[in-house]
């Protein structure tokens, strides 16, 4: 028995072994590399496209007077939809007390952290001027949506900070010294307040990136009326972030156990997330209808405006809303809401990979189509198409997150029940073993 | 509407364009340039990414051809781009009505591009450069924008600026009476500007005349940009695009 397990542990046991958790497998340095390295390039190559953009001016991109918000817009905002798994995770477990949810709060807090970063680093290319970043802490404009989201991102993303160090904190080689244990104990006691805080400031940039298409009055597809001073899209953000993010985490779970071929927690906490997820989305379509509906037969036919007008733009057609609604809204919360086949796997994934597209999709429509669709009859439809120097920014962004993720994982303990599994599973190795040499009949678990 | 007070101590700076004079041949759009240092267009520029602060818009229907000269409407009410901006880059001015944009405390987000529904504003895409020389022929009464800032028609702020101080030189109060670029230039007389609160003035007048109208008057925003024409088809287009286009 214990020539297998020490057989076992010899075999896999990594060169940089002194950086790992005890009790966690992980694959060689090599093959580590052989991971990091595609990603490493094309960050590198995506950090080139941005000095570019930073050096010579926006003229590297392909946007326009007209297209005044592009790729970068459109895919920050979808990140940090996807990333409101962090805020909503943490919401779950630490307000709200659903403690299966702690399995994955850390990497949850990863996603976040390199979604809500990366963003802000697309944002800095995207700015004509971002030396001035601060000119929107110092002149601000507090009747401008922008002036919120820019606050209580800001303010989300030295959160997330805080929450990471925890974790941080956690890795082999600073556990042995003794003032870095003491400083992630103090910080683990007060960490229910920063995820207070970090709701708060989540719920409230997620609706302000919704208002601040909402609030619009000179596009009249993305105006909306709303509650006081905010319009409805600033509501139905929050809520169809809240309700992706979970999916989002799932998502990237089943990833992360394909990618390290081993199982990371335990199926109740996919079933969870699955339900909260469905439950959450099926809210969030239901409200959306509603707007639609309220736009449609309201508010923009009292601004002059039928809105029928604005879909005889092909390829922008009625398509994207029904498509929006239903393949990539309702079918996926159908699938999420019932448990037999929220269980399967594949079922699971699917649903929440169409639930992430559908607020891709949603993103898309407020910021692309918006800019897309013409105002005055002197105007004409216009497309767009990201240049090479675009792609290669956000890819940049893909890159950065991947690799954060990647030695997040490697180096520090990002799923609690990893270890619990892997013991588990070695145990029946063992056993298997034992039971190989007659030596004992092989347990169920 | 059109004049508030014909005793106002503010004025309100307005415009009116006749279509039915305008002839398309661009001499607005040259001394607006010029006027405003508008650097030449960069080489990799077209006709979406220059900077183009006036604009005249040829418009076809159904074999009709109308031009459109197009500039910021300098709106009113929940002015699009002044809500939306994050650090008071974009001002209305109350003593004059102007919409202003301060190119020095922009950060080029074009949310208020965004916002326009008059596509009446101009991102500075690329480094501004003129031709060895032509920086000598520099209008000194306006800064040059820097590149990554957003810019627009101001309704010629540094000719207001002139005749200010003008008028305080000669112990005169009140709103000032001056000239955009524009207007001076228009060979067809196609353009006339003024105080929009003096209901005395000449574009108070010309506004109140049959067949004006202002451009998507249905949203709110209460431009004080005005127009003109007699043709139904032309006043149709103000609405929105899709009606016009149909006919």
């Amino acid at each position: 028995m214990a020539s297998g397990t020490l057989t076992i542990v010899r075999s896999e046991a990594p060169a940089d072994r002194e950086l790992i958790l005890r009790g966690l497998k992980r694959c060689s340095l090599s093959q580590f590399s052989l991971w990091v390295a595609p990603w490493a390039v094309l960050l590198v190559f995506g950090l080139y496209a941005a000095f570019l953009c930073l050096a010579r001016g926006l003229n590297q991109t392909n946007m326009d007077n007209r297209f005044a918000f592009g790729l970068w817009i459109f895919l920050d905002l979808t990140v940090i939809a996807l990333g409101a798994g962090a805020f909503f995770t943490g919401f779950l477990l630490y307000i709200l007390r659903i403690r299966q949810l702690r399995a994955v709060v850390q990497s949850a807090v990863v996603i976040g952290l390199v979604c809500y970063s990366g963003a802000m680093c697309a944002l800095a290319v995207d700015v004509g001027q971002p030396l001035r970043f601060w000119y929107t802490f110092w002149y601000p404009n507090v009747h401008s949506m922008l002036t919120e989201v820019t606050f209580c991102i800001t303010c989300y993303l030295c959160v997330l900070m805080i929450e990471y160090i925890p974790q941080l904190l956690k890795n082999r080689k600073l556990r042995q010294s003794s003032g870095a244990m003491v400083f992630e104990f103090e910080l683990h006691k007060v960490m229910v307040v920063f995820a207070g805080v970090g709701t708060f400031l989540s719920f409230f940039h997620q609706g302000s990136l919704g208002g601040l298409f909402g609030v619009l009055r000179g596009r009249p597809f993305a105006f909306r009326d709303g509650f006081a001073i905010w319009p409805s899209t600033f509501f139905l953000f929050v809520l169809s972030a809240a309700a992706v993010g979970p999916s989002f985490i799932a998502l990237t779970t089943g990833l992360v156990e394909k990618i390290a071929r081993k199982r990371l927690v335990t199926a109740n906490v996919y079933d969870k997330l699955g339900a909260i997820s469905g439950r959450l989305l099926v809210f969030y379509i239901l409200l959306k209808s509603i707007d639609t509906l309220v736009w449609v037969n309201q508010t923009s036919p009292s601004h002059g405006f039928p809105a029928h007008r604005f879909y005889q733009w092909s390829p922008f057609g009625t398509w994207m809303l029904l498509a929006e609604i239903v393949p990539f809204g309702l079918v996926p919360a159908l699938i999420l809401l019932r448990p037999d086949l929220r269980a399967k796997r594949a079922w699971l994934m699917s649903a929440a990979a169409l639930a992430c597209l559908g607020v891709a999709l949603n993103r898309f429509v407020l910021t692309i189509q918006t800019l897309a669709v013409p105002t005055l009859a002197f105007d004409q439809f216009l497309s767009y198409w990201p240049s090479w120097q675009e792609f290669a920014t956000f890819g940049a962004v893909i890159a950065f997150g991947v690799l954060v993720y990647s030695f997040s994982f490697r180096y520090l303990s990002l799923f609690p029940q990893e270890r619990e599994i892997e013991s588990l599973e070695q145990d029946r190795q063992i056993e298997s073993l034992e039971s190989a040499r007659g030596l004992r009949s092989p347990r169920s678990y | 509407m059109i004049a508030h007070n014909s005793k106002s101590k503010n004025a309100r700076y307005g415009m009116l364009v006749d279509i039915d004079r305008c002839t398309g041949c661009g001499a607005c759009m040259i001394a607006c340039a010029v006027e405003n240092n508008v650097p030449p267009a960069a080489p990799t520029a077209n006709e979406r990414t220059g900077i183009t602060p006036m604009r005249v818009v040829r418009y076809e229907h159904a074999g009709r051809t109308a031009f459109v000269p197009m500039m910021c409407q300098q709106c009113e009410e929940e002015t699009p781009c002044v809500a939306v901006c994050p650090q008071n880059a974009v001002e209305l001015d109350p003593a004059t009505g102007i919409v202003g944009q301060i190119p020095q405390r922009c950060l080029g987000c074009r949310y208020c591009m965004a916002a326009c529904p008059y596509h009446a504003r101009y991102f500075n895409w690329a480094d501004p450069a003129w031709p060895a020389g032509m920086e000598k022929a520099l209008n000194p009464a306006v800064a040059p924008r820097m590149r990554g800032v957003v810019e627009k028609c101001n309704f010629c702020h540094g000719r207001w600026h002139e005749a200010k101080e003008l008028a305080v030189a000669n112990n005169e109060t009140g709103p000032v009476a001056y000239t955009p670029a524009c207007v001076e230039a228009c060979p067809s007389r196609a353009i006339t500007f003024g105080d929009l609160n003096d209901a005395s003035s000449q574009v108070n007048e010309l506004a109140r005349q049959q067949g004006v109208f202002r451009l998507l008057d249905s949203i709110g925003t209460e431009p004080k940009v005005y127009y003109h024409s007699r043709r139904d088809w032309v006043q149709a287009a103000a609405g929105d695009s899709k009606e016009a286009q149909r006919g």
